[in-house]
């Protein structure tokens, strides 16, 4: 009877061994397709889809580079970048007030920043095209910006207060009997003990405008200012015969996004606990 | 003294509040607004129309049959971003060896850090007829027969883009799932396995209930979610073949940038809010029910 389930036992672990291994197959496989096709030339391409590469030639990411890829890599970098030093320092400066200050209305303040996490950005795009035409600012880097601050917001300021509400009171006023004020506590203080959380805000937040598509579309059409996601279309659809430059591209896009995951990995899993996990 | 200590607070939420009241909750009001209205292209002037857009949507097979792929998109979201991602983290965590669980979950995790665009295009081209792999491979099995163009095809297309989707998205959720499943103490494991408790029976009695929470919080999302679909159709079939894999937002991307409806649109915008809301009440209602409860 002992012998029986444990062969059972082995048999279901090894099944489920292989399944696991064929599902990270499954996943790797396509990307690994991309990144070897960026190397083939378009003849080899449509010849056996599976085959390798006959040389590691860098001909296509050269070719991507110049044809655009490099200033869509430039201004993804500046939108991140900017963005996501303003959302994180703004939701961290509301986090303090909603979990340090007195508010008049408090619960409504909370669920109006809160709110934001419900709300589709498809259901504002009409009028927000309106007003920022109307404001100039359509066609803009600061399009982009404003947008992406004001909805990450929310969810940044979500993850950032329910941090700080751990944090025991007795600190703030620590400070405040050694003389220094509020601001003075945040930034010196609060501040340094979030790091943990702002660390995976600041990596949420990059994977977000890095990978953010409908309103880079829709804010910056036509114009010369494009991040990734949208460039990357643009050069299919003007060297859309040349496909194996359109998979350089796209490896271009894809490897910065995954090395800033393998190399964060561990404080992005930490935050992901403190901040979704509660 | 006291009054002017909470009127100090505001200065700490007014940043974030008014970013939120300009750019965010006041287009909301705006676009109920524009709903009723109608947006005369040329001379860019506008008139109050009443429910006439809405008339409009009921009467637009378009529109019910892209509402009918975002619940498909919901439906099979469900099943594998949720329901499957849960079985999948308990068996990751299930694995003896620390440094396969922790491979498996980052592998797994890959595809949702590269973009939906970058996804979307990978996967055009493995739905390609001539040099993608997914023909390919079934050529190489003797399965000939099922071989297609893929996302050419109205009856194919909007499943083609939904298999990608899970491809892109189930790793994050298995993700979460697994931090969850590490939050379950593990005498509850022990003294299920001292009982004599199977596999099975201990992921049903032990994981599924203490995981619950973050279920509920999947569900949302993912409801949320499969309505707000919009990068990985435009990129992989722009709604085609003959609309067959249009959805909401994509719909309404066309009818507002496309033929400049701008009224329309908004309708149509109106009705994904309603739906996301009425996913977000469901939510507020079961937590708070789970707190009278406890």
């Amino acid at each position: 009877m002992v012998t029986r389930t444990s062969l059972l036992g082995v048999v279901a672990r090894t099944f489920v061994a292989s399944f696991l291994l064929a599902l990270a197959v499954v996943v790797i496989y396509p990307l690994l397709w991309m990144v070897l096709n960026g190397f083939k030339t378009n003849s080899e391409l449509f010849g056996n889809p599976f085959a390798l590469p006959l040389q590691l030639s860098w001909d296509n990411y050269v070719k991507a580079w110049n044809r655009g890829v490099s200033s869509y890599l430039v201004t993804s970098i500046l939108v991140t970048v900017t963005s996501t030093i303003a959302t994180v320092f703004i939701s961290a400066w509301a986090a303090y007030g909603l979990t340090r200050m007195q508010i008049p209305f408090s619960r409504t303040v909370l669920a109006l920043i809160l709110g934001g996490l419900m709300l589709a950005p498809a259901v504002a795009l009409i009028p927000l095209v309106k007003m920022f035409q109307a404001l100039g600012l359509y066609n803009t880097f600061w399009a982009l910006l404003i947008l992406y601050v004001a909805f990450r917001i929310p969810f940044t300021t979500f993850l950032i207060r329910a941090y700080m509400v751990d944090l025991p009171l007795e600190i703030d006023e620590a400070a405040a009997v050694d003389g220094a004020g509020k601001a003075r506590a945040f930034w010196s203080i609060i501040l340094p003990m979030c790091k943990p959380i702002l660390v995976s805000s600041v990596i949420l937040n990059i994977l977000f405008t890095w990978n953010e598509y409908l309103f880079a579309m829709v804010f910056t059409s036509g114009g010369d200012l494009q991040t990734l996601p949208i460039g990357l279309t643009n050069l299919m659809s003007k060297h859309g015969t040349e496909y194996p430059v359109v998979f350089a591209g796209m490896t271009i896009a894809a490897v910065p996004v995954i090395l800033l995951f393998f190399l964060t990995q561990k404080y992005f899993v930490r935050g992901l606990a403190d901040g979704v996990g509660k | 003294m006291r009054r002017h200590r909470r009127t100090r607070g505001w200065a700490w939420v007014a940043p974030a509040l008014l970013i939120l009241g300009v750019f965010v909750y006041l287009p909301l009001l705006q676009n109920l607004q524009y709903s009723v209205m109608e947006w005369d292209i040329y001379g860019g002037g506008s008139s109050f129309v009443g429910m006439a857009n809405y008339e409009k949507l009921v009467g637009d097979p378009v529109f019910w049959h892209a509402l009918l792929n975002n619940s498909a998109y919901a439906a099979v979201s469900l099943v594998c971003q949720v329901f499957g991602a849960l079985l999948l983290a308990a068996l990751v965590e299930g694995l003896r060896s620390e440094r396969w669980r922790r491979a498996l979950r980052a592998i797994y995790f890959v595809p949702s850090a590269i973009s939906l665009t970058v996804a979307g295009l990978l996967f055009y081209f493995i739905y390609e007829p001539e040099l993608g792999i997914l023909n390919a491979a079934l050529r190489g099995v003797g399965l000939d027969s099922l071989t297609q163009a893929w996302l050419g095809q109205e009856g194919t297309a909007i499943w083609a883009v939904i298999a990608m989707s899970q491809w892109q998205g189930f790793g994050y959720s298995t993700l979460l799932f697994a931090i969850a499943i590490q939050r379950i103490p593990q005498d509850l494991y022990d003294a299920a396995s001292l009982d004599g408790v199977g596999p099975v029976r201990r992921f049903l009695q032990v994981t599924v209930p203490l995981t619950r929470e973050m279920t509920g919080l999947m569900i949302i999302v993912t409801l949320s979610g499969a309505f707000q679909v919009f990068n990985e159709v435009m990129v992989m079939t722009s709604g085609g073949p003959n609309n067959s894999s249009q959805v909401l937002v994509s719909w309404l991307y066309r009818m507002g940038f496309g033929r400049n409806d701008f009224g329309y649109a908004a309708a149509i915008a109106t009705v994904i809010f309603l739906l996301t809301l009425g996913v977000a009440l469901l939510q507020l209602a079961i937590t708070r029910k789970r707190r009278v409860e406890w």
